[in-house]
């Protein structure tokens, strides 16, 4: 990669632009970190969930005793002992805690066992007995649109609806269904208080809500339970939602004993939402000089079971699907069906993956149309600072440097002809290099950064001075994406102190940081570190009129007034809650300021396709990428690889392949997942602007590299073998056959 | 039934009482949670250890078979302090959530021991076995081709 300029003369050892080490890459290397799965205490049950087999099925009557009478069962809950809301979810609370009447999707949760150890609970959850009354399940979106089963519906128009060009390409476009798959499980362990109430230890990304759930469900008071923080193997979306965490409570409230609960691989399948599967269908009228005089698209994401925030999904997906472009004649119409089909929520780049998928493949078949280069399309019609945005109206008010990431995309150096380690299908030498066909695709694409459409979005953070230095408390999660280290990297550089660890922090002791999602921890709990941070150093230099705070003290006139371990006696402290640009709900026809800021990335892949197999090999991907500022340039990298590797995987490998509502491919031996031999090589530049109102000018970086890069390595396949791909993944036998 | 092996060095001892892995084992009952279960199907290497000088997934060995034999996992690697392959990780970014990592440590450190300037296309085809979902491997494969330059 390019190295960034640094954000500012890092005067403080570990500060801001540095590519500052990860404070729990130690642990995390000596295998003594402890993830949720680890924990453990003394006398300790173990938890088991008994899942429906059935899509939709009535469920007739729950026997539990057959699991009771197994020696070491401590506990069997159904629906009837869930103490207070039978339901939870994240924006709409239409999820049973159990099932107790109704089925709506396979694997859906319908009784609990506690147990001396696993397999014991295992064992007991297979031995409650339901007998259900199996229900013809509704699987197709399609037929759930015509019968208006939805969980919302987005109709945007914007401009002159009479507009047209003479140069119009159509298609329709399907995306699968993808899961985020971290590498580790769903797993927590939940302890009584002895008074009542729970201590919570569980895999999160949005502590705060997850205990509003499980208060409600709980029907307990607030402060009787606590959410706390714990280890976590990655998230992707995938720890939005509330799964084991109500359950776990109510297991070890009802047996006065610590509960522990993992979910294998295959339950964690059915045990956490996944990427919508979509379908689109797209017109682009252009006029002949290749701009656009309308973008019309129709968008239907399967929600399945339950809501999740499939409304707010679809909103992105909806409201982004004209892409970083200018277009003053819009009409889009989003759905979002309930189904019998698994449920469907949030997956890093929330909605604008699918739509990009298909806004990218219209522009590049609108500049084959036109005999324009793809290119030079894309940059005639960029949407840059100053514009409004297509769909809702609203003039973009922070930098968006779209025209840069495409040029400087555009002249990054491809690779030699020949340069590749290795062929499609790998070491398996199934064809031979000169029958191979490279291709070469290009996509940018565009997101929100934070919550939209007037959520009242902010972060609570507290630094205060203790040890030898200062201590960050927050609620947000880290979930591997380096929070942790740039949470201290921005308050060492506000405080001017080098010594600064973070601590992350139960729901009892402050209040919410908002979910680790929508690239906005670094943002806005990170605006909230560098709040509290500044306002500590300045009351502090005030109080003791210093004119500068250092790892010694504070100095005047370059001497030392006050040493830390003084400031540090005197528990300095301050907290503060940092609020993103107000945003506001959308009108009737989808116009508002509905965003707080955007980012923009573009990426160019390189594939060579066996033609006779179908097989493909990513051989790179490049990317530019809007970062405002890089504050752990190293980091952002990270982010940037990471999020190309998962856009890589919709492309050409993974899918949830569901029929008839079930998961066929519930495990890492059927559901494919990139591995080393698949990484394309990445260059990646980051481009810098100033002008966020993130800390120090940043932007989220953890979701633009997801967006663009799946509809990049279709177009190279497009390219390659001259096929339509209309779909992604891309199997073998779309290219072959 | 009793098991008796060698663990990181050390003499250690399994009760045995119904069909486990050396995985369990290792994380139950032997407190040794380093090694990881991200898929308990041989697929993602989260697990890897070394057992009679070979790299295996310990999801798939059943414990039962491993008497008198000598076990490694991540934490018998290395001493006091990082070892080389455990540097090159943390100076390269190759951590993010670090659930991968134990199992990567564990490949690499024997990769490493047998051959101590490895190529790229080596790293890779030793790591096949290891599926990071955070960092794309990008920064993986880095640290390891920094380390097999500073040792050739
Ligand atoms: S847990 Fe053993 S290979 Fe995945
Ligand atoms: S660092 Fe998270 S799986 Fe590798």
């Amino acid at each position: 990669m390019t190295a960034p300029s640094r954000v500012r003369p890092a005067r403080v050892a570990g500060g801001v632009g540095d590519s500052t080490l990860r404070p729990d890459g130690i642990p995390k290397l000596e295998g003594s970190f402890e993830y949720a799965q680890d924990l453990w205490q003394e006398g300790a049950l173990w938890g088991a969930t008994t899942r429906s087999p059935h899509a939709h099925a009535r469920i007739v009557a729950v026997d539990v005793s057959p699991a009771l009478s197994i020696g070491g069962v401590h506990a069997v809950l159904t629906a009837d002992d869930v103490p207070g809301s039978p339901t939870f979810g994240l924006e709409h609370s239409d999820q049973p805690v159990l099932a107790s009447d109704v089925i709506n999707y396979w694997g859906e949760p319908v009784a609990l066992v506690a147990a001396e150890d696993r397999d014991t609970a295992r064992r007991a959850a297979a031995a409650v007995k339901v007998r259900y009354e199996i229900l013809e399940p509704l699987t197709d979106p399609g037929e759930a649109d015509t019968r208006d089963e939805a969980f919302r519906r987005i109709r945007i128009r914007r401009g002159d609806q009479e507009a047209s060009g003479p140069v119009v390409v159509e298609g329709y476009y399907e995306t699968a269904m993808q899961d985020q798959a971290p590498l580790g499980t769903e797993a927590g362990l939940a302890v009584p208080d002895g008074q009542g109430g729970v201590d919570l230890f569980a895999t999160s990304q949005f502590l705060h809500v997850d205990h509003e759930q499980v208060v409600a469900s709980l029907g307990l008071s607030a402060d009787q339970v606590r959410a706390h923080p714990t280890g976590i193997g990655g998230a992707f979306g995938s720890r939005e939602d509330v799964n084991l965490h109500i359950h776990l409570c109510m297991l070890a409230l009802r047996t006065g004993q610590p509960v522990k609960m993992v979910y294998d691989r295959s339950e964690s399948f059915t045990g956490h939402v996944h990427r919508h599967p979509a379908r689109m269908w797209y017109r682009h009228e252009a006029n002949r000089d290749g701009t656009l005089a309308r973008v019309e698209a129709r968008i239907l994401l399967d929600g399945g079971a339950y809501a999740s925030t499939t409304p707010a999904v679809l909103a992105n997906a909806s409201y982004f699907a004209v892409g970083p472009y200018k277009c003053d004649s819009v009409a889009v119409d989003g759905v979002g069906t309930r189904t019998n089909n698994p449920p469907c929520g949030a997956m890093r780049g929330f909605g604008a993956v699918q739509v990009c998928f298909a806004y990218e493949t219209q522009m590049d078949r609108l500049a084959d149309a036109l005999s324009m280069d793809p290119i030079e399309l894309r940059r005639k019609n960029a949407l840059t600072t100053g514009d409004h945005f297509a769909t809702t109206g609203q003039i973009i008010e922070t930098p968006l440097p779209t025209v840069e990431v495409l040029e400087s995309l555009a002249a990054m150096p491809l690779p030699a002809d020949s340069e590749s380690d290795l062929l499609p299908g790998g070491s398996g030498l199934t064809t031979e290099a000169r029958h191979v066909m490279r291709g070469i695709g290009y996509a940018i694409g565009i997101k929100n950064l934070g919550f939209s459409e007037g959520f009242d979005d902010y972060s609570q953070a507290r630094v205060r001075l203790a040890g030898s230095g200062a201590v960050v408390e927050t609620a947000a999660i880290e979930v591997g994406q380096g929070l942790v280290t740039v949470l201290a990297q921005i308050a060492r550089t506000a405080l001017g102190i080098s010594d600064v660890t973070v601590e992350h922090v139960d729901t009892s002791r402050i209040d919410s940081a908002g979910s680790t999602s929508a690239s906005r921890q670094t943002q806005v709990s990170g605006g909230a570190v560098l709040k509290a941070a500044t306002t500590l150093r300045d009351r502090i230099l005030h109080h003791h009129d210093g004119d500068d705070l250092t790892d010694q003290g504070v100095l005047r006139n370059g001497d030392v007034i006050v040493t830390m371990g003084e400031l540090v006696a005197d528990d300095w402290q301050e907290t503060a809650t940092f609020r993103h640009p107000p945003t506001t709900a959308p009108d009737e026809y989808g116009q508002g300021k509905l965003h707080a800021d955007f980012a923009v990335a573009g990426h160019r892949a390189v594939v060579d396709v066996d033609p006779e197999l179908g097989l493909v090999r990513v051989i790179r991907v490049d990317t530019a990428q809007d970062v405002g500022k890089a504050l752990n340039p190293e980091a952002v990298l990270g982010q940037i690889e990471g999020g190309i590797m998962q856009g890589v995987g919709l492309a050409v490998m993974e899918e949830l392949v569901v029929e008839e509502g079930i998961i066929r491919n519930p495990n890492f031996t059927d559901y494919l997942l990139p591995t080393i031999l698949d990484a394309p090589d990445v260059e990646a530049l980051l481009i810098e602007e100033d002008g966020s109102w993130g800390p120090f000018g940043a932007k989220g970086v953890g979701e633009p590299p997801t967006i663009s890069s799946t509809a990049a390595v279709a177009a190279a396949i497009r390219a390659a073998t001259g096929k339509a791909i209309e779909r992604v993944p891309v199997r073998p036998q779309d290219i072959a056959l | 039934m009793i098991v008796e092996f060698l663990l990181n060095g050390e003499p250690a001892t399994a009760r045995i009482v119904s069909p486990v892995s050396l995985l369990d084992v290792l994380r139950d009952q032997l407190e040794l949670p380093g090694s990881k279960n991200a898929c308990e199907q041989g697929e993602c290497g989260s697990c890897s250890v070394v057992l009679d000088g070979e790299i295996v997934c310990s999801c798939l060995v059943m414990a039962a078979d491993v008497g008198d034999s000598e076990v490694v996992t991540v934490e018998g690697i290395g001493g006091d302090g990082l070892t080389p392959v455990q540097r090159a990780m943390h100076h390269s970014g190759a951590v993010q959530c670090g659930f991968c990592t134990p199992g990567i440590v564990v490949v690499a450190a024997d990769l490493f021991a047998r051959n101590p300037n490895p190529t790229t296309l080596e790293i890779k085809e030793a790591l096949a076995g290891n599926i990071c979902r955070c960092t794309g491997y990008g920064a993986i494969i880095r640290s390891f081709e920094k380390l097999a330059r500073e040792t050739s």
